[in-house]
């Protein structure tokens, strides 16, 4: 079996198991339920919660540099940290919590394949002990603009017919629901799609058991709707979530030099005037 | 505005009103923790709702005895939010009349002050299950007639 692209960002969860107690190593969980870790978590291992802690109190946006700079040190992670992400619902939030390490310059990053729900399936050990290490002086990196796409952007990619991809179930992106049953806060004024994206829902990426497929099953995924390494790609969904799932296996498993996530996703693209949209089928590659 | 709830629901809505920060989090999940096995006869309803990828699959069954509705539901362990929520309205609305759900009004959770603590956002889970839960409301008076 031919391998990930970078299978150094990738461990399994025996690897997580021998380094529980490794300094070097900081294990964080990320959910999308709140309540998840306080039910029990691997051990040693912190929280991050993708609202309360990795986006700003006010505006709409991540941490600022130096919030985010104080969210590591209270965690006791350092730069040289090797931190370990891993999650519920298939390691969805956990990818976007290592979207924003990346961004504001982590290097040793880790996603646990499986997440939490596979080392839960294995009777690993948990426990509700919520740990507390010294905090450090995290220094973190301008923000890497490369990884992150604007409207803007979006925009441009549209007017140069560069490819982007819609990872939200093929409902939203036909425009028939534009937001959840009952979710009206997550909802946009327009349903449908950025013109030209193609619909590749973003759990088509992972197996029966939470693990990423395999690097051939990805790329045959992906190659097969024109979503080539070659290109300049933009991922988006909802809230920029579950896209940064699709980026992370993009760039990280399959090896594409150049991927974006666009954050703002439908709930801005959708409630924004004059904006193009698509409805329907649409978008074939 | 609460005079419009069921009393166990309001009761439930004040203890939640009554804690500060934190504490409302520490008693969601003592509802998430007291959240029932499934019972065998569960009545597997469908899915009732076209349950799209990213939300939690809820299914709830409903049982009608002397005009009284009760609820039981089926969440993932994996999910104690929506556990924490499926319990208030199981427990807040057992023996409670069609009459009395449908009078509890949409927003009625906004009073527990969770907004506080969990963001606007993860509320809609509540919501999605009030509104289930209104529905077979309506759908046992429209049998009733």
């Amino acid at each position: 079996m031919a391998e990930y692209a970078y299978p150094e960002f990738l461990v399994e969860t025996e690897w997580v198991a021998q380094h529980l107690n490794d300094p070097a190593v900081r294990i964080v969980e990320s959910n999308e339920d709140a309540l998840l870790y306080d039910t029990g978590h691997i051990p040693g291992a912190v929280r991050v919660d993708w609202f309360t802690t990795l986006q700003h109190p006010v505006r709409r946006d991540f941490l600022t540099k130096e919030e985010f700079e104080a969210l590591c040190s209270s965690l006791g992670i350092s730069n040289d940290t090797t931190v370990v992400f891993y999650g519920d619902k298939s390691n969805w939030f956990a990818v976007y919590a290592f979207w924003l390490f990346e961004y504001y310059g982590h290097e040793k990053r880790k996603v646990m394949n499986g997440g939490r729900a596979r080392w839960v399936a294995e009777n690993r050990p948990l426990t509700t002990e919520v740990p507390s290490y010294p905090p450090t002086q995290y220094r973190a990196k301008e923000p890497n603009a490369s990884i992150r796409a604007f409207r803007d952007d979006v925009m441009r990619h549209i007017q140069t017919g560069l490819p982007l991809v819609d990872v939200r179930s093929p409902k939203e992106y036909t425009g028939e629901l534009i937001h959840m049953p009952g979710y009206p806060q997550e909802g946009a004024q327009r349903g449908g799609h950025i013109p030209g994206a193609v619909n590749i829902p973003w759990a088509q990426a992972v197996d029966e058991d939470g693990r990423f497929k395999s690097p051939e099953a990805l790329r045959e995924l992906y190659q097969s709707r024109g979503v080539t390494p070659d290109k300049d790609i933009i991922a988006y969904c909802r809230i920029g979530e579950r896209s940064s799932h699709t980026w992370f296996v993009l760039k990280y498993l399959l090896g594409y030099p150049k991927v974006r996530n666009y954050d703002g996703s439908w709930t801005e693209w959708g409630n924004l005037v004059g904006a193009p949209i698509e409805k329907g089928e649409g978008g074939a590659a | 505005m609460s005079g419009q709830l069921p009393p166990r629901l309001a009761e439930i809505v004040s203890d939640f009103a009554e804690c500060e920060g934190r504490e409302k989090l520490e008693l969601l999940l003592d509802y998430a923790r007291r959240f029932p096995p499934l019972p065998a006869d569960f009545d597997a309803e469908s899915d009732a709702e076209d349950v799209p990828e990213c939300m939690t699959p809820v299914r709830m069954s409903a049982r009608l005895v002397n005009g009284r509705l009760s609820f039981t539901f089926d969440v993932p362990a994996e999910s104690p939010t929506v556990r924490g929520y499926a319990m208030v309205i199981m427990e807040g609305l057992n023996e409670t009349t069609p009459e009395e759900i449908l009078a509890i009004p949409a927003e009625f959770y906004l009073q527990m002050g969770l907004q506080d603590v969990l963001t606007a956002q993860r509320l809609n889970g509540m919501a999605a299950i009030l509104a289930h839960v209104k529905r077979r409301a309506a759908e046992a008076l429209e049998k009733a007639d």
